[in-house]
C-alpha cells in the first residue's frame, strides 16, 4: 500500500473524531482551550505511533487470544512514559489536562489502530497509519478548541483576537461542558452537509 | 447521623453537579454508542454501577497495599487498567456460572466496559481526592447512578427522536451530541449547588 495514502487517510477521509466518532472523552473535555487541544493530540500521537510500532514488531509472538490484553498493556506503557515526561517538562499543561492523560491508555482510537492496522501491517506503515491518526486527531481538537476558545473569551492561544468589548463579556457557555456538545455536534452537522455527494 | 448527611452529600455532588458524563466527560462512547434503546441502556447503566463499584473497592485496596507499600506510584496506570480487565472478565466468568438470566441480559455490555473510561476515571479521581475505602465505594457506586440516569434520559429522548423529521445532515450523531449539549446546559444548574 502506498505510504502517502496510509499516512494522509487519517488526516481527512478516516478522521479518527469526525469519521471514525473515537476518542470522543478527551475530545470534549480538554478542548476549552488551544494550548490543552495542542497538549492532548501531540500526548495521543505519541502513544499512537510509539504503539503501533511495537505492536507491529511483536504482532507474531502475541496469541490471538489473549491479544487485547497485551495491547492494553503496552499502550499503557507509553501512556506512563508519556504522563512522566509531560510532568517533568509541561507540568502546567499536565496540571490542566489532569486524568485524562492516563485516559489515553483506553482511548479508543488507539487500542482501534493497534487492532485494525498495526496487528496487521508492517512497521513502517504501521508507523506512519500513526502518525496520520494522530495528527489527524490532533487538528480535529485545535479546530474545536479553537472555536470554543474564540468565542468563549474573545482569545486565541492567550492572545485577544476579538475586540476589548467582546473580551469583557464573552460568550461564556462555549468553554463550559454544553459548548463541548454543541459545538461538535454543529461541527459534525456541517462536515455531513459538505460531505453529501451532489446529485 | 453526620455519616448519612456525608453520604447523602456524596450522592448529591457525584450524581447531579459532577456528573460523569455531563460535567466531568468520562464514559461518552457508551453514553452515544448504547442510548438508542431503552432497554439496552439499562442494562449497560446497570452493569456499569456494578463494575464500578467493585473496580473502586480493588483499585483503593491495590493502591494502599501494593502501590504505596512498595512505592510503585508510577505504575498506577498500568496497575489499574489491568485490574479493571480481570475484574470485569472474572465478573462476566461469575455472572455466566451463578445467574445465568442476568448474564443474558448483561453479558453483551460487559466486554464493552473495560474500555469505558469512566472505570478507570473513577479509580484515579478515588486516589486524587484521598478518599478512605467507604468513600471511594461509595463515589464508584453512585457515578455509576449518574451515568445510568443520564444514559436512561438521554435513551428516552432518542426513541422519541427516531419519528422527528431533521434535515438529513443533522440525523444520527449531530443531534445526538446537540441534545446531550442542552442535558449538560440543565445539569450546569445544579453547579450552584452549595452542600
Amino acid at each position: 500500500m502506498n505510504l502517502m495514502n496510509v499516512f494522509s487517510k487519517g488526516l481527512i477521509k478516516e478522521n479518527p473524531i469526525f469519521v471514525l466518532v473515537l476518542g470522543m472523552c478527551p475530545t470534549l473535555a480538554v478542548t476549552s482551550s488551544v494550548i490543552n487541544g495542542i497538549g492532548m493530540g501531540l500526548a495521543a500521537t505519541f502513544v499512537l505511533v510509539c504503539s503501533n510500532i511495537l505492536i507491529s514488531l511483536i504482532k507474531g509472538f502475541i496469541p490471538s487470544k489473549i491479544r487485547i490484553p497485551c495491547f492494553i498493556v503496552v499502550i499503557a506503557s507509553f501512556v506512563t512514559v508519556i504522563d512522566l515526561v509531560m510532568a517533568a517538562y509541561v507540568p502546567d499543561i499536565h496540571k490542566s489536562l489532569g486524568i485524562f492523560i492516563p485516559l489515553i491508555v483506553v482511548n479508543c482510537i488507539i487500542l482501534g489502530r493497534a487492532e485494525a492496522f498495526a496487528s496487521k501491517n508492517n512497521i513502517i506503515s504501521s508507523m506512519f497509519d500513526g502518525l496520520g491518526m494522530g495528527l489527524g486527531f490532533t487538528g480535529a481538537l485545535v479546530l474545536i478548541a479553537a472555536i470554543r476558545e474564540l468565542l468563549g473569551t474573545g482569545m486565541l492561544l492567550g492572545l485577544p483576537v476579538l475586540p476589548q468589548a467582546y473580551i469583557n463579556s464573552p460568550m461564556l457557555i462555549a468553554i463550559l461542558a454544553p459548548g463541548a456538545f454543541i459545538t461538535l455536534g454543529l461541527l459534525m452537522a456541517t462536515m455531513n452537509l459538505l460531505k453529501k455527494p451532489k446529485v | 447521623m453526620e455519616f448519612i448527611a456525608k453520604i447523602f452529600v456524596m450522592a448529591i455532588s457525584a450524581i447531579f453537579i459532577n456528573n460523569f458524563v455531563l460535567a466531568r466527560f468520562l464514559g461518552l462512547c457508551p453514553y452515544l454508542g448504547v442510548s438508542k434503546k431503552l432497554d439496552s441502556a439499562l442494562g449497560m447503566g446497570m452493569a456499569v454501577i456494578f463494575v464500578m463499584t467493585m473496580a473502586s473497592a480493588f483499585t483503593w485496596l491495590i493502591n494502599i497495599y501494593i502501590l504505596q507499600t512498595l512505592d510503585l506510584g508510577y505504575l498506577r496506570t498500568i496497575a489499574f487498567i489491568l485490574t479493571i480487565a480481570s475484574l470485569v472478565q472474572f465478573v462476566e466468568m461469575v455472572i455466566q456460572k451463578s445467574a445465568p438470566a442476568l448474564y443474558k441480559s448483561l453479558g453483551v455490555f460487559l466486554p464493552l466496559i473495560t474500555t469505558n473510561c469512566a472505570v478507570l476515571g473513577v479509580a484515579l479521581i478515588n486516589i486524587d481526592e484521598s478518599y478512605s475505602f467507604i468513600e471511594s465505594i461509595l463515589n464508584g457506586f453512585f457515578a455509576g447512578v449518574g451515568f445510568t440516569l443520564v444514559l436512561l434520559l438521554m435513551a428516552g429522548m432518542r426513541e422519541r427522536l427516531e419519528k422527528a423529521e431533521l434535515p438529513e445532515s443533522m440525523k444520527g450523531m449531530p443531534i445526538a451530541l446537540i441534545i446531550a449539549g442542552c442535558m449538560a446546559l440543565s445539569f450546569l444548574g445544579f453547579a450552584g449547588l452549595s452542600l
